[in-house]
């Protein structure tokens, strides 16, 4: 029978030599992160996702390998590195769990991005620091419980009241809430007018419940955001912006590294695939020497190939200032169907062994469900596409 | 305290062994290279410790060609002060021994490791040769070491057992499993190790006295017999006759 996953055996691939358009930075990080997975997600990961709790002791770890806003400045507790070293970074911990991935793209993509890009400079110094080194978790409010899709219908509310506002309302869906100790949370002025604000863990009328009975991403922690009438210094406002392009450009940081991260979801179900099938014989010849496996094979690794292609050139792009949001959610959108449907393939090669936790397909496969669905959905990463080539919005 | 760790270049463990040029030479193409364990694990680790603890500096060096820069990073990555590159083919351990002991001469550093074997050749050669070249006593298969002062307690590997030696800087010690844990550089390390000199430094004149004629690969393993449990004297025939145990 084929070993098991529980010794991680994943070897890269990279059927085009994409490691010829990295530089020598990029492929350190790529094995450094790869080894700090191998040695302390892939011992513990199916176990804290089965019995879905967090591995809170990771936060330490990821903040100590770097991988907490890479991409940001070092003087504010980035790693001052450029966006292909923050997708590669975002790969290697999706290979070892989206979970894992979304604690970090949380961290840094959401909580420690805005407070740098809009903050001012006394609230970088105050936060970025501490969310750099893991002393403080961070948390992004956007989505409401009516409100998904459609943020600009939020009902979180601040209101004047001298030097503080009053905020009231409720987040839902929020990556990390129940254990951070800061949240950047978006709410409508009097005016209307969208405003990200800094709430920190212990204010009275912030409660952050947690949220029970997912069945994906199971070792990451999700929960509620409630205030009620929690009264924020206006110093915790963040002063750069105004309206929804706040959180969207959070948004298009989060799903630029999602795109990365899928590729190391579907090359881990892949190389488990592969080696599987190399192994497991059947009618007296391996899985991989009949003409249906190769078919599956052949498609995953030309599904990776062209998605690893897209997030490189999106990574250029990036690095220069111009992806564009419509080019990144067609490349988040490209990049985590084309994961999840390799899980998928990937299951059916490892027959029954598929659906066990021997193996880490399935467990990729129902975190995909998610990051299907979060950092905007599938559905209305198409119809941004749609919008962007037709020019009318299709949303309403 | 002044350290020098000698690091070596091998092929991944999952790399593909082949030769060319009439088996004289290891076919480099397709295969993946890395730092030798023993050599970043253990030897570079144990000595990034030792400077923690007292101070001072770790260098590597390392002799092949500008190839081998991407595995000299990576020791920087992980925390080495400066690193040397002896810009030579490393044809023989007694080349590459000879090399670092001609840099190292005048450098007075106080420890000089080594992996306790490449994990390719594995020849356990390079340490003990620097140490006669430098008339440094030489401790090999160290897995554990404390210093005190210049007096350094070694515990040491030897067959069945280990032995527990005492020495005075300056000595050369090679390293095996348990003397460090391995170290995953970080972000920061590895932006850092750009900042941190690289010196390239051409090679001496040495006449090597030996070299490699053939490499031959082993035997393909055979596959596993299935004796039937009733047959007693097949399974008897087998092993004396064909593994030759009994």
């Amino acid at each position: 029978m084929a070993k098991g996953a529980k010794e991680d055996r994943f070897k890269g691939h990279d059927y085009y030599n994409v490691d010829g358009l990295l530089s020598e930075d990029h492929l350190l990080a790529r094995d450094a992160v790869r080894d700090w997975v191998k040695k302390e997600v892939s011992p513990i990961i199916e176990d804290y996702s089965n019995r879905a709790e967090c591995p809170h002791h990771l936060f330490k770890g990821l903040a100590e390998i770097g991988a907490f806003g890479p991409s940001l400045p070092e003087q504010y507790g980035g790693g001052g590195m450029d966006e292909i070293a923050y997708g590669i970074i975002m790969q290697e911990l999706e290979r070892g769990d989206s979970g894992i991935r979304s604690m970090a793209s949380v961290q840094g993509s959401l909580v420690m991005y805005p407070i740098y890009k809009f903050g001012s400079e006394e609230q970088r110094l105050k936060y970025l620091p501490k969310l750099g080194s893991g002393e403080f978790i961070g948390c992004f409010g956007l989505t409401e419980p009516d409100h998904g899709s459609n943020p600009s219908g939020m009902v979180t509310n601040i209101k004047d009241d001298g030097d503080h506002v009053i905020l009231n309302g409720a987040k839902m869906w929020i990556t990390n809430s129940p254990v951070a100790d800061v949240a950047v949370v978006w709410a409508k002025d009097e005016s209307g007018i969208i405003r990200g604000v800094i709430v920190e863990k212990g204010m009275p009328g912030f409660s952050a419940p947690e949220i029970h009975g997912k069945w994906s991403l199971r070792a990451s922690i999700t929960g509620e955001l409630v205030f009620e009438d929690v009264r924020v210094p206006k110093s915790n406002i963040l002063p750069g912006v105004q309206g929804l392009k706040g959180p969207l450009s959070c948004l298009s940081k989060a799903r630029y590294g999602i795109a990365w991260g899928a590729i190391g979801a579907a090359m881990d179900c892949y190389d488990s695939a592969l080696r599987y099938s190399l192994e497991r014989e059947q009618f007296g010849k391996p899985l991989a020497g009949f003409q249906l496996t190769q078919k599956k094979l052949a498609e995953m690794i030309t599904e990776i190939t062209k998605a690893q292609l897209l997030a490189w050139r999106l990574g250029t792009m990036a690095n220069e200032g111009k992806a564009t949001p419509g080019q990144i959610s067609m490349a988040k959108r490209n990049n985590v169907h084309m994961a999840l449907e390799i899980a998928r393939e990937a299951r059916q090669i490892h027959g029954g062994m598929g659906i066990t936790n021997e193996y880490p397909i399935m467990r990729h496969m129902m975190n995909l469900e998610t990051v299907l669905t979060y950092e905007g959905t599938h559905d209305i990463h198409l119809l941004i596409t749609g919008m962007d080539v037709t020019g009318i919005n299709a949303f309403k | 305290m002044k350290l020098l760790v000698c690091i070596s270049k091998t092929p991944d463990t999952t790399a593909k062994i082949a030769f060319t040029n009439g088996d004289t030479e290891f076919n480099e193409e397709g295969v993946q290279f890395i730092m030798n364990p023993y050599d970043e694990w253990y030897a570079l680790v144990r000595a990034l410790e030792l400077k923690e603890a007292a101070g001072g500096s770790v260098t590597i060096i390392n002799v092949g060609t500008s190839a081998n820069d991407a595995v000299i990073r990576k020791g920087l990555a992980i925390g080495a002060d400066d690193a040397v590159r002896i810009d030579a083919d490393p044809k023989s351990s007694y080349f590459v021994a000879k090399q670092i002991a001609a840099y190292a001469a005048d450098k007075e550093f106080d420890v000089v490791l080594t992996g306790k074997e490449t994990i390719d050749f594995n020849g356990s050669e390079v340490g003990g040769m620097i140490a006669e070249a430098l008339d440094m006593p030489f401790i090999s298969y160290a897995t554990h070491l404390e210093m005190d002062g210049n007096v350094a307690k070694i515990t040491r590997d030897i067959e069945g057992g280990a032995e527990v030696a005492e020495v005075s800087t300056p000595f050369t010690l090679s390293a095996s499993k348990g003397l460090a844990e391995q170290r995953i550089p970080n972000m920061k390390g590895i932006m850092m190790s750009k900042r941190k000199p690289l010196n390239v430094v051409a090679p001496v004149e040495i006449s090597d006295p030996s070299k490699v004629v053939g490499y031959t690969l082993p035997d393909a393993k055979e596959s596993v017999k299935l004796v039937d449990p009733e047959n007693m004297t097949e399974l008897v025939r087998l092993l004396h006759e064909e593994a030759k145990v009994i």
